[in-house]
């Protein structure tokens, strides 16, 4: 696979998720819940237009979800009227005021994340913006800053993924051997160490390397070749047809003109009536 | 006027008429109450859609399917304009008129359906190259403009300004082809839509060629609806049925099911997916279904009796609008439901907005080609 070095090592903000050092406090939700005026009241179990993060346990760890902030989101770049955006910092944030509720992002997104506001008659799409106000003025994310054990973790990128490389290496016995978004559809902002494989964590395995929107742009990056290609080609055939047939029009016209009444029953005309 | 003497007509109507509008009175009925409830309630009110599952019964039927079968439009203009097949003039308005009355609907069928609806223009100005949606609203919302200059003509006919009709016939070639080229472009680019989800659609549908399969298939269901269309207007305007034309179209029907299927089959082997058609899977099945419905009107269309025979080609372009509408409710419906893990069944609700809008389009018909010159020559051709 071939992997762009330099995003997978970027060095945008990240989150680093130990769920081996986390001890279900639910503070994170707490603070999130807070700082985003969100209607939830946790702890709940499952992501939705409430919340935007969640803690949950499976064979006796603790792990949470939440939007995994892509180095090449899947959702801005389906978006069609540029709703998410990228930001330099590293945060997926959310224009609500520009989207038009068409939940392409909920279809594309890999880790099914946005949400939606199905109950309201103006809906918004719901997901963790990486607390970015916050992060803009130089912060950190609030449930990074509010967890009492180093569970989650706010830096940059490159910083926490070799600490998260490090950790691996120091106790092997805790972590699996797997650093979950590092190369996950290009590499996520958010990573995570488990010592319970991820797959029994709900966690799927089998994304690949590849940015998924490069699926797409494969295809739309012909899209100027293939207009001015086929209208080319069609202008000539068309061009081609309606040439012959005026030929052939002509040629009648003439042999009608040269030797009148001579053949004209059996020569039909080309069957040619107005436009439009 | 025309209208108002036809209610008084009432009275004389025949019982299958009365039957007949009477269904569709109570579709509008129904489908008015479930506007309402949408609008002020929101989609979770009418739709069965959830996070799992956000798209459904309306972007399958109404947008994804309704373009495949708004393809009549712009294969038939082509065919005329671009390739010069002037004999099959006198069904380029009723089907351009189709076209155009279909893409409203698939615009209306998205203001149903988007969130924010009010915010439809948005794709206008906020700009994403990279998102096919981007793309598909861009070509949809040029290709009505496009389907809007094909169809003046008729209207500028019926109030004798014949400046600017001369003006349009000038033009139509190049607008002909702008058309051909934007059809062309968003309705693979409506497969191409699917492209982000490998692990979200199930491999019998996932390719990367989904592009040029809903190319492919769009041009076969296009012969395939003017034929049908021609039948049921033949029907409801008392006019003769052009028995030659629709022969002709159903060759070109089937030239493009074989076409469609030879690559459909080709990439299941390239793909190595084909155990999975024997495997009994739920969606196994209803790949069987599409392929069988297409292979039905192909055989149809390849006996040399029944060939040329109108009741059989109707038959055969009714298969195939099924077997290509099959082909969409999996790519957007069937394929997605395992992945989704939520189970979905469309809501009450989606299918009688669905179905009201097919009522509206077929009303509009109905009273625009009382109004405007649809069929210029209204000459009986062979049977009716």
């Amino acid at each position: 696979m071939a992997i762009d070095m330099k995003q997978n090592n970027g060095s945008g903000k990240a989150i680093l998720l130990d769920f081996t050092e986390c001890i279900g406090c639910g503070a994170c939700e707490d603070a999130c819940e807070r700082e985003h005026n969100l209607p939830a009241d946790p702890p709940e179990d499952e992501l939705n237009h409430k919340n935007y993060t969640i803690v949950l346990k499976e064979k006796g760890q603790f792990y949470r979800r939440m939007c995994m902030h892509c180095l090449e989101p899947t959702c801005a770049s389906v978006c069609p009227v540029t709703a998410l955006e990228k930001t330099d910092l590293g945060a997926v944030i959310y224009h609500e005021d520009k989207c038009i509720g068409c939940r392409y992002c909920m279809m594309a997104c890999p880790f099914q994340i946005p949400k939606y506001e199905w109950g309201k008659a103006v809906p918004v799409i719901r997901k963790c913006v990486m607390c970015f106000d916050r992060v803009k003025a130089g912060g950190e994310t609030a449930c990074a800053w509010v967890c009492p054990t180093g569970a989650c973790r706010f830096g940059e990128r490159d910083r926490l993924l070799a600490l998260a490389h490090r950790r691996i290496e120091a106790f092997p016995n805790r972590y699996v051997d797997y650093v979950y978004g590092e190369e996950e559809v290009g590499g996520t902002g958010v990573l995570m160490l488990s010592g319970v494989p991820f797959e029994d964590l709900g966690f799927q395995m089998d994304l690949g390397y590849t940015p998924l929107p490069e699926l797409t742009w494969t295809v739309m990056s012909k899209i100027p070749n293939i207009v001015i290609t086929g209208g080319l080609l069609l202008g000539g055939i068309s061009w081609i047809i309606h040439r012959r047939m005026d030929i052939e029009r002509e040629n009648l016209e003439q042999k009608a003109s040269v030797e009148p009444g001579a053949d004209a029953k059996h020569v039909k005309p080309p069957d040619e009536e107005g436009q439009g | 006027m025309n209208l108002a003497m036809e209610i008084k007509q009432v009275r004389h109507w025949s019982t299958s008429r009365k039957i007949f509008w009477g269904i569709i009175g109570l579709i509008l009925l129904q489908g008015l109450y479930f506007s309402a409830v949408r609008f002020f309630s929101g989609l979770g009110a009418v739709t069965n859609l959830t996070d799992e599952f956000p798209w459904g019964f309306w972007i399958a039927f109404d947008v994804i399917g309704g373009v495949a079968l708004a393809s009549g439009g712009f294969t038939l203009a082509f065919l005329v304009y671009i390739m010069g097949y002037h004999r099959y003039h006198s069904v380029v308005r009723p089907t351009i008129l189709t076209a155009f009355l279909g893409y409203i609907l698939v615009s209306v069928g998205l203001i149903y359906d988007l969130g924010k609806y009010f915010n439809i223009w948005h794709p206008l100005v906020m700009w994403n190259p990279h998102s096919v949606m981007f793309e598909v609203a861009w070509c949809v919302m040029l290709y009505s403009i496009v389907l809007f200059l094909e169809f003046l003509p008729v209207v500028l006919e019926k109030y004798n300004l014949s400046g600017p009709l001369r003006l349009l016939q000038k033009i139509t070639i190049p607008v002909v082809l702008l058309g051909v080229l934007l059809s062309t472009l968003h309705q693979s680019s409506l497969g191409s839509v699917y492209l982000i989800v490998p692990a979200k659609l199930h491999q019998l549908w996932y390719t990367p060629i989904l592009p040029l399969l809903f190319f492919l298939s769009a041009v076969t269901v296009g012969p395939a609806m003017v034929i049908l269309e021609s039948a049921v207007s033949a029907r409801l305007f008392h006019r003769g049925l052009e028995t030659h034309i629709i022969a002709d179209l159903a060759d070109f029907q089937l030239v493009g099911i074989i076409v469609y299927l030879g690559v459909k089959i080709q990439d299941l082997f390239v793909r190595d997916v084909f155990g999975c058609l024997a495997s009994g899977q739920f969606e196994c099945f209803h790949f069987w279904g599409e392929i069988l419905l297409l292979v039905m009107a192909m055989l149809i269309l390849m006996i040399p009796g029944m060939r040329r025979h109108p009741k059989w080609i109707i038959g055969s372009a009714t298969l195939t609008v099924l077997g290509i509408l099959y082909n969409r409710f999996n790519v957007a419906w069937t394929g997605m439901l395992r992945s989704s893990g939520g189970e979905y069944t469309p809501a009450v609700g989606e299918i009688g907005i669905s179905l009201f809008l097919v009522a509206l389009g077929l009303m509009a018909f109905y009273f625009i080609a009382k109004w405007l010159p649809i069929f210029p020559e209204l000459k009986k051709r062979g049977e009716g």
